[in-house]
């Protein structure tokens, strides 16, 4: 890897993890990575300009030590990383090294210049042909598969080939490992030889596929206030900016845990090295209830943590992207959770302050917004030649400064994204978890997938999702209304309409992350419990006093609220759907 | 070998730049200036052979014929179990008249992040005897927590008087931009605490250069990262890393780098991170606490240095009018200790009282307002002035079980069971009988 291009060079500038290099010999290649030779370590590096003979790299280590004339050898290939069966279920730093590989004498540090290859080299896998010779295959298209976990790891044709090929040989079923030849093709004349293992630039998105459509279906979280109130499509894409503190990880702990999804990505981008410890500890010991497998296994963690090498930090994201392209490339739905798309950001502020390019706001760098879009881009659903569909749903968290929306990455975010889950200081203070703002946030997805959403979960649905919503927003003006005239000045229906969106609130978009049964309510229960819910909202209660309402809701309020902690399928769920019943009707609804 | 120079070409601020060759990236330098002054600096730039330095001790007063040396390595700070009960300013040089450590192993500062995978999930909890921390956020072994406070707040009182309660076997003090008087302070209450001969020291004063500061909270962490490989439980305090920022600010400035946000640099976040980071608890060795002075400029939290910090650390304890204020004070690793290591009953006090205290403030914001004061008004403000009287007054020093029973006791006092909103079971067990 390190000597397949032939160009060098030497260093002649190092300012914090940017140096800049004289070419001695040959080309150079934007965005390909170099190695500066400091002793006997070889530092890993990106060149990120090119100026005549001299190039600006960002050095993915820390660069102590490095001294003007060192020599600097260049590789001709962009970062890439490595896609093969067995990356499922690896931790990987920002650069695809697995963690639990880069142990060292002491082991507990990550000492620089160590890269270990992404998958096992000499491990086998059972390979199933998919093609026989003399098939036309076009790039991404299906060779064969091999089983990895539960799922079927398809093996892809070459993703960067130009054309169609022709299948010259397969290798029959059997036991190879990722470095064998498992397939010839041939096209314009040359061969291809194919393994398993076959690298790709993850500056670069991978479009082996027919077309992208249009994301219909909805993404299940099981979290009450996302799908019902602000749903994510499969292929879609959302940001959840807040404050510190305001539950943005547990949320994306959360998503990766609970969503309905084959294979999760989880890229911990310049945050805390704890968070990460608590999911590599978790996820072995929790079952994916949709395979009965460990949730590790469809599970992979990126890890470049905030005391990491910033332009490894950089990397990272689009290292989490590119994996979960390759697994949609199999028809796969994939979630992506990046977790702070703001250290992302920053990382690249602080190499665009290094190259002195002109600042723009915060001294974001001027691309920032292209870069943000080109992202979120790289998402979506999309229909492979062989009409199966695979998408990538990407969610991302935003670290605002000084918890205010108005700064560039949350701006640049929110051009792009399709569902906006805001979380607001003023309920984590609260402890209203998850503590998304039901008045700020939105999502575009609910018009775009009313037809499915209406016909799995109720004719009426999208409906009484609007309905609720502007309920909510009546009942929060009431609610500042008293604050200011007090109670005595609001009148009974207008109290009725804020008791009602009191109760939406405390029972149904609040959930308790550390209840075993709150923690996840599936869609048939989402569809339940808020049926439930808006018999209480459509119905027209007539009181005689605000005394009389406001036991009405305590009473409603308290047996919502524990109904949210037992199984549906205990007694005692129905028992509680009974009492509820009982009550709207005391108080002159009607229940059919 | 070592390379000497005496050619200063440029000073700006408290940098200098000179042609040099082959010196390397983060080298140190010592400098002797022509008064004889000997001070150290590091390589923070090179360009082609001209190179630019950072002077610890400041570039005032510097002649441009000083001699200047480079090393051949980057700062280091000596090792030894010998540190023990012992105080260095900040570039590591003893204060308190004893000789140099001898023998001690050089260990580079500022090294390598702890791989992830040689981390343990934090779960040994750290009495303080102090209830607002010990009930409400407790923390827990291995966190890193910054105190953030107002400008004249009790926050050093309370950074020594958590580290005479909590069990630790080495406490490592980092002071940035103390005063002298605050210095003192903690050296006499370590010293009554019988703890000084398990801490050790890196004091730089507000009388001290600017740049210097930048190196206290790197050796300090070094050293504890030491100790913890040897299987030591080490407390680190740092106060205050404003001071720390405000050095990054005044380099940055100097190099003209465009600042992001009030002139802190962009990297403000990664080099507030890359030290906190140090915390931890290791698989097989001891562990790193810190615990941080976080003084927040105007008492506004959205300052730059709070806002990273927050969102770095793992909590917070917001203190202001000489108390820890349990509202916006948020210990993040709560959850991995209350009833799992402390009393089953522990999640449930903290969340009613609480609750009912976030309430009591509300009656008597109405009050104030003048409207009416009902029955029910009554008992919250009882209960507001126990609730500070008994939790909130830091004098207040109490293990945690007494603490929780004291809360039982309160909340009994104030109100029926039936409205402290706490699970049957658990009233059951521990409601006060009349
Ligand atoms: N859904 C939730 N349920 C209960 N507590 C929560 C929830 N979300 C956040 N918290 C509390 O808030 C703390 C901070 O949340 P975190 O997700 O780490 O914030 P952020 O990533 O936004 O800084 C957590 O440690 C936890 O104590
Ligand atoms: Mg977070």
């Amino acid at each position: 890897m390190i000597d397949s291009s032939s160009t060098t060079g030497h260093v002649v500038g190092i300012n914090g993890n940017m140096v800049t290099v004289q070419i001695d010999e040959g080309s150079v290649v934007q965005n390909e990575v170099a190695f500066v030779l400091v002793g006997e370590m070889n530092l890993k590096s990106e060149v990120i300009k090119v100026l005549g003979q001299q190039c600006y790299m960002q050095v993915f280590e820390d660069t102590t030590g490095i001294t003007v004339g060192m020599k600097v050898n260049f590789t001709g290939e962009m970062l890439a990383v490595g896609v093969a069966p067995g990356i499922l279920g690896e931790i990987y730093d920002g650069l695809q090294n697995p963690l639990e590989l880069l142990d060292n004498k002491d082991g507990f540090f990550l000492q620089r210049g160590q890269y270990q290859e992404p998958v096992n080299h000499e491990k086998t896998w059972e390979f199933t042909p998919l093609v026989k010779e003399g098939d036309k295959i076009r790039a991404g298209q299906w060779l064969g598969e091999v089983p990895e976990h539960h799922l079927s790891h398809k093996i892809l044709a070459p993703l960067g080939m130009l054309g169609v090929a022709k299948v010259k040989k397969i290798s029959s079923k059997g036991e190879y490992t990722v470095k064998d030849v498992i397939a010839e093709l041939e096209l314009e004349g040359k061969i291809i030889k194919v393994t398993m293992l076959q690298e790709w630039p993850v500056k670069k998105a991978i479009k082996a596929y027919k077309e992208r459509i249009f994301p219909e279906e909805l993404l299940t979280t099981k979290q009450r206030l996302i799908d019902t109130m602000f749903p994510v499509s499969r292929g879609g894409t959302a940001c959840i900016p807040g404050p510190f503190g305001a539950g943005k990880t547990v949320l994306q702990h959360l998503l990766s845990k609970f969503s309905n999804a084959d294979v999760v990505i989880v890229v911990a981008c310049g945050e805390r090295a704890g968070e990460v410890v608590e999911l590599i500890n978790e996820f072995p010991e929790m079952e994916d209830p949709q395979t009965g497998g460990s949730l590790m296994d469809r599970t992979i963690i990126i890890c470049n943590t905030s005391s990491m090498p910033v332009a490894a930090r950089e990397a990272s994201v689009y290292t989490g992207i590119t994996l979960a392209e390759y697994y949609r490339q199999m028809g796969l739905d994939v979630l992506v959770l990046a977790d702070s798309t703001s250290r992302w950001a920053q990382a690249m502020r602080e190499m665009s302050g290094r190259l002195e390019e002109i600042p723009g706001e915060e001294a974001f760098p001027a691309y920032l917004e292209s870069r943000i879009a080109g992202l979120y881009e790289r998402a979506g659903l999309v229909k492979l030649h062989n009409n199966e569909k695979g998408a990538v749903t990407l969610i991302g968290t935003v670290s605002p400064a000084g918890g205010n929306f108005e700064e560039p990455v949350t701006q640049a975010t929110l051009k792009v994204v399709g569902a906006f889950l805001g979380l607001s200081r003023k309920r984590s203070d609260e402890r209203k978890y998850p503590a998304i703002d039901p008045l700020d946030s939105y999502s575009l997805y609910i018009d775009q997938m009313a037809d499915s959403l209406n016909e799995q979960m109720d004719p009426d649905w999208t409906k009484m999702v609007k309905k609720t919503k502007e309920l909510l927003s009546t009942g929060a003006e009431v609610g500042k209304m008293m604050t200011v005239v007090g109670e005595e000045g609001v009148n009974v229906d207008d109290l009725t309409k804020y008791l009602k969106s009191e109760l939406v609130d405390f029972t149904y978009l609040q959930q308790n992350a550390f209840d075993d049964v709150d923690c996840a309510a599936d869609l048939s229960r989402q569809a339940k419990d808020f049926k439930l819910l808006y018999k209480v909202l459509s119905t027209p209660f007539d009181f005689d006093d605000k005394k009389e309402a406001r036991k009405f809701f305590t009473d409603l309020q308290d047996k919502f609220y524990q109904k949210n902690y037992v199984e549906t399928d205990n007694d005692k769920y129905s028992e509680l759907t009974g009492e509820i019943e009982e009550i709207i009707v005391s108080g002159g609804g009607k229940i059919v | 070998m070592f390379k000497e120079y005496t050619r200063i070409k440029n000073i700006i601020g408290d940098i200098i730049e000179l042609e040099a060759d082959g010196v390397s990236y983060r080298e140190l330098a010592s400098i002797t200036n022509t008064n004889g002054e000997v001070s150290l600096a590091q390589v923070i730039r090179i360009e082609g052979s001209k190179v630019s330095l950072q002077v610890f001790s400041g570039a005032k007063g510097l002649s441009n014929i000083a001699k200047v040396r480079f090393l051949g390595h980057p700062m280091r700070v000596g090792y030894s179990e010998n540190l023990l009960g012992r105080i260095f300013t900040g570039s590591g040089v003893p204060m308190d008249g004893k000789p140099e450590i001898e023998n001690a192993e050089d260990i580079n500062i500022g090294g390598p992040s702890v791989n992830p995978v040689k981390r343990v999930v934090p779960h040994n909890f750290i009495e303080t005897r102090i209830p607002m921390i010990d009930i409400f956020n407790p923390l827990v072994e291995s966190q890193k927590l910054p105190i953030f406070s107002t400008p004249g707040e009790p926050y050093n009182e309370l950074l020594s008087r958590i580290a005479l309660q909590a069990d630790a076997d080495v406490v490592i003090l980092g002071g940035i931009g103390l005063k002298f008087d605050e210095f003192i302070g903690f050296r006499r209450k370590f010293e009554e605490g019988g703890i000084m001969d398990r801490t050790v020291m890196f004091i730089h004063t507000a009388a001290d250069p600017v740049v210097e500061r930048l190196l206290v909270p790197d050796m300090a962490l070094a050293v504890a990262e030491k100790f913890g490989i040897e299987g030591k439980r080490v407390l680190v305090l740092l106060s205050d890393l404003t001071a720390f920022a405000d050095a990054l600010k005044e380099i940055s400035v100097a190099m003209e780098q465009v600042p992001s946000n009030l002139g802190y640099p962009g990297s403000l976040y990664s080099d507030l991170a890359s030290r906190y980071e140090k915390a931890v608890d290791f698989d097989g060795a001891g562990s790193i606490t810190i615990l941080a002075v976080t003084t927040m400029p105007g008492g506004d939290v959205t300052h730059p240095v709070p806002d990273n910090t927050g969102y770095i650390t793992e909590g917070q304890y917001y203190l202001n009018n000489g108390v820890i204020n349990p509202f916006g004070s948020l210990s993040r690793l709560k959850q991995l200790v209350i009833g799992k290591v402390t009393r089953k009953d522990h999640g449930a006090v903290m969340n009613s009282m609480i609750r009912l205290y976030a309430k009591a403030l509300e009656s008597k914001k109405k009050i104030s307002m003048g409207f009416e004061k009902t029955e029910e008004d009554e008992k919250f403000l009882k209960y507001a002035d126990l609730f500070q009287e008994r939790f909130m007054d830091l004098s207040v020093d109490v293990s945690l079980n007494d603490a929780l029973d004291m809360g039982w006791k309160t909340m009994a006092e104030c109100f029926s069971a039936k409205e402290v909103g706490i699970k049957k079971e658990i009233l059951d067990k521990h409601w006060p009988e009349k």
